[in-house]
């Protein structure tokens, strides 16, 4: 039953949905196989790539001698260290400036400013600042995850439905539990599409703060690999940096969908 | 007379818009006696929702003073249930907890709360959905369900604001037959808001019939039709007769004429 006539009632359809989503999986493997063959063809036919082949044995060597799970554990700690910090604060500052309007006034002309200036702009005057250890770069990365969640949590708790904090005031709740009951919970989506515009923007960052600044890490890996002209060590870090990226998105997304599962339109 | 539960004296609420301030409510004097079934029903802008704001405490009038047992209302308190037209149904809580709410904010021992809920759940037919979150209900279950958490935290009255405008005309019909049914096993005063003729006059032992421009009470009408009610009764000349009467004073309003300019 490829064809589903117009009057199908929704039972008809349900089964089409696995067989699409299969259809999709086997389109996405198919277009990453296609992917990689073109790379391949492009390097064999004279452009200056290192093959799949070599990046992978560029892959497996650094494996062997650890310095990929170095680097990447130097990035990690950092991203992960930086955005841990900012999506608390973030959290904290959104809900006061959320919940008082003095404290919106106060934070809201800095949080607007600050927000124009890309993170890395700051690395300079940070770098100057804080010397060259782990605080500059935690603190850039700390200011990208934080700029980017505060405004939505902030949004969260301001649009947090009228009806149902007059529901929780009716059925006698205090100001706090009406915080603690109605306003987190009610504002969680909020806060959760802003530790996930967050987290890519920590991402970003940090690898742009180990390039120009820093003794380990994948950003700093393909900083000294350029200088040498090593282009499958390159490649390496292109790679690691995307996949962890898309991984640690992955798992923010399912803990979001868990956490959020009551909502009603998805 | 006893004192009536409640009552409204001179109320007026006038909200500040541009030069000219809207007079929601302008002084609207009415008596509710215990366990009693009022009605308001009103073209938009007569400042029924208002008033019932006013009575829940989440309003404050610009005039005149509201009086709950004698006492005057200042803000929310447990002994006035309201159920909103939107459900107001914190969305992240299943049934239960939903109608846990209340109880938990009074601080009420945990098996007693779960007696209570689980009493008022199957009050409203709710039992095999105890654990539901909100999304998987329908509309009308979703108002059962805040009918059940108003109840649970034991008020002496229940305002409801058009508690079923959002619902289909077959499950309004239902719900209202519920709702006297509950209401027949568990008396409370209720003041039900709403802009449906019928609906009015097949609930309420009184309909306050308000008019617009400025706010006020246009007519009190005493529906003398015995409960229980059901749908024979809906369909009977006299209900038709009453009907008629409350449709005429809501439809043919005497507009007062404001100054001219």
């Amino acid at each position: 039953m490829a064809v589903t006539s117009a009057g199908a009632t929704r039972a008809d359809n349900a089964p089409a949905r696995p067989r699409k989503n299969r259809t999709f999986l086997v389109l996405n493997i198919i277009s990453i196989v296609a992917g990689i063959a073109i790379w391949w063809g492009l390097s064999l036919a004279g452009l200056q790539f290192p093959t799949p082949a070599e990046v992978v044995s560029a892959a497996w060597k650094m494996i062997q001698d650890g310095t990929l799970a170095t680097d990447v554990g130097a990035s990690l700690g950092r991203v992960l260290a930086g955005f841990a910090l900012g999506s608390v604060a973030a959290v904290i500052v959104g809900f006061v400036m959320g919940w008082y309007t003095v404290a919106r006034g106060l934070f809201e002309p800095w949080i607007q400013f600050f927000r124009t200036i890309p993170p890395l702009a700051m690395l300079p005057l940070v770098l100057v600042l804080m010397g060259i250890g782990e605080s500059p770069k935690i603190f850039v990365i700390f200011l990208a995850a934080f700029l980017s969640c505060v405004i939505s949590t902030y949004q969260g708790v301001v649009n947090v439905d009228k009806t149902l904090i007059n529901a929780a005031r009716v059925l006698g709740a205090s100001d706090g539990t009406i915080f603690g009951r109605v306003v987190v919970p009610a504002s969680t989506p909020f806060i959760l599409v802003g530790m996930r515009v967050g987290l890519g923007s920590a991402w970003g960052t940090l690898v742009a703060a180990e390039l120009l600044a820093a003794q380990a890490g994948l950003g700093h890996r393909m900083q000294s690999a350029q200088l040498y002209y090593d282009l499958p060590t390159i490649f390496v870090g292109i790679i690691a940096i995307g996949v962890l990226g898309l991984i640690m998105d992955r798992l923010l997304m399912i803990a979001g969908n868990k956490l959020t599962a009551w909502q009603e339109n998805r | 007379m006893s004192t009536p539960k409640i009552s409204v004296r001179d109320v007026q609420k006038i909200f500040p818009v541009g030069k000219e301030p809207f007079v929601a409510l302008g002084g609207v004097s009415l008596d509710i006696g215990d366990n009693e079934f009022v009605t308001v029903v009103g073209p938009s802008g007569c400042g029924k929702s208002t008033l019932l704001n006013i009575l829940a405490g989440l309003e404050q009038p610009t005039g005149g003073t509201a009086l709950v047992d004698g006492k005057p209302v200042t803000g929310p308190g447990p002994e006035r249930g309201v159920i909103f037209q939107q459900y107001a149904l914190f969305p992240w809580l299943t049934v239960r907890e939903n109608v846990e709410f209340g109880m938990r904010t009074a601080k009420v021992p945990k098996g007693e709360r779960r007696e209570r809920a689980e009493h008022f759940i199957r009050l409203v037919g709710l039992e095999q959905f105890a654990d539901a979150l909100p999304k998987t209900l329908s509309g009308g279950m979703k108002q059962r369900c805040a009918i059940a958490r108003a109840y649970a935290v034991n008020p002496s009255i229940l305002l409801m604001d058009e508690p079923f405008g959002a619902l289909d005309a077959l499950t309004r019909v239902r719900l209202q037959e519920q709702l006297l049914e509950t209401w027949s096993k568990e008396r409370r005063t209720v003041m039900f808001i709403t802009h449906d003729v019928d609906e009015a006059v097949f609930l309420a032992n009184r309909v306050v019939v308000m008019a617009a421009r400025p706010g006020r009470i246009a007519e009190i009408i005493d529906v003398d039709l015995p409960y229980p009610r059901d749908e024979d009764m809906r369909l009977s000349p006299e209900f038709g007769a009453l009907r008629n009467r409350v449709w005429h004073a809501v439809y043919h309003q005497r507009q007062i004429k404001e100054p001219a300019k």
